[in-house]
């Protein structure tokens, strides 16, 4: 599958993530986020950045317990539970935060 | 705890087997199988010696069926080194408490 | 506890040259989460896996040396690099990354420790399951 983006086809795998990241921005974020059926808001913005500053330090995209560790550090202790971040992301914080951040399925996924 | 560890690769291209030995402890054992077999010949002077070098602590095992398949005769098989069949690499692994395996 | 095993991964190989490297490091990250006690051993051409500064774009593959420094995120945080194969290659602890974990005082410590092959082969007899890459 893929998604079509100002007029161009940009290429993802058969779950949704993009093919090659250097090709995601802003714009198709929403694009994505709306296939996912999530309705990006700044609490929405916060993790995605947050996720594309990791991947842009490690070259990748953390487990969801390596993500909630990490946010807590940054973002503080409320807006790092799993329960805040399901609320935010419904079907799996890392899984589709990283879908919509553009990165790859998180590595230590099982 | 005794490890046995097991050496896939000839010792003539890699030093995988050199290594092995150097992390082996007294009582571990060494079994050579797939290509390390011909490594077992003992006129093969310098991997000799490096194995003979290593056997009062370890005792050296060499697969049998490796050795058929590469046309080595057991005469070839160095002193002291002991060729076990896969029966013999089994009672090797379930008679150490773990393996390691030397790519 | 009870069920919790010494795992230690052993790499003996050069990155980038073979699948070796990316392969046991997509392994340590997956079994992380299984909350086992996890040492990392490099040693022979292993220890070119550390190497700062690699860059990969002329090779076309994916550069993965940063993702050491996430391990730490991962709690691996025991990293054995042989003296011995660092010397042997003209190599230092200076050529490595830095590569930290945070420790009950939430300070960010040094992951690796550099050990001589004696220490190397006292680490991997101590261990419940090696594996090897």
């Amino acid at each position: 599958m893929g998604y079509q983006w100002n007029g161009q086809e940009i290429a993802a795998d058969e779950e949704g993530y993009l093919t090659d990241l250097s090709q995601w921005n802003p714009e198709l974020a929403l694009l994505i986020a709306e296939d996912e059926k999530v309705n990006m808001t700044d609490d929405h913005w916060e993790v995605v950045n947050f996720l594309r500053e990791y991947y842009d330090e490690y070259q990748i995209a953390p487990a969801i317990r390596v993500l909630t560790k990490a946010l807590k550090k940054k973002l503080g202790e409320e807006k790092s539970t799993n329960k805040y971040l399901y609320d935010l992301f419904p079907y799996g914080p890392a899984k589709q935060a990283c879908k919509i951040a553009g990165l790859p399925k998180p590595t230590g996924c099982v | 705890m005794s490890t046995l560890h097991t050496v896939n690769k000839s010792p003539f291209d890699r030093g995988s087997l050199e290594s092995a030995l150097a992390h082996a402890l007294p009582g571990d054992a060494v079994l050579l199988i797939e290509d390390a077999v011909v490594g077992a010949r003992s006129a093969a002077a310098r991997i000799a010696e490096v194995l003979k070098a290593a056997m009062p602590a370890c005792s050296l095992y060499v697969l049998g069926p490796d050795l058929s398949a590469r046309g080595i005769p057991t005469t070839d098989v160095i002193d002291g080194m002991t060729v076990v069949d896969y029966a013999g690499f089994v009672d090797l692994v379930t008679g150490h408490d773990k393996t390691q395996a030397w790519l | 506890m009870s069920d919790t095993k010494r795992f230690l991964y052993v790499n003996r190989k050069a990155p980038h040259g073979t699948i070796y490297a990316l392969e046991s490091l997509e392994v340590v990250l997956i079994g992380a989460a299984f909350e086992q006690d996890v040492s990392l051993a490099f040693l022979d051409d292993g220890v070119f896996q550390l190497i700062k500064k690699q860059a990969t774009t002329g090779i076309g593959v994916k550069n993965f040396a940063p993702v050491y420094r996430a391990l730490g995120d991962y709690d691996v945080k025991k990293i054995f690099v042989e003296r011995e194969s660092l010397e042997e290659r003209g190599l230092s602890e200076d050529d490595l990354m830095e590569i930290t974990h945070e420790n009950d005082d939430e300070e960010d410590v040094s992951s690796v420790e550099i050990v001589d092959r004696a220490r190397m082969a006292e680490i991997m007899a101590a261990q419940d399951v090696i594996l090897s890459f």
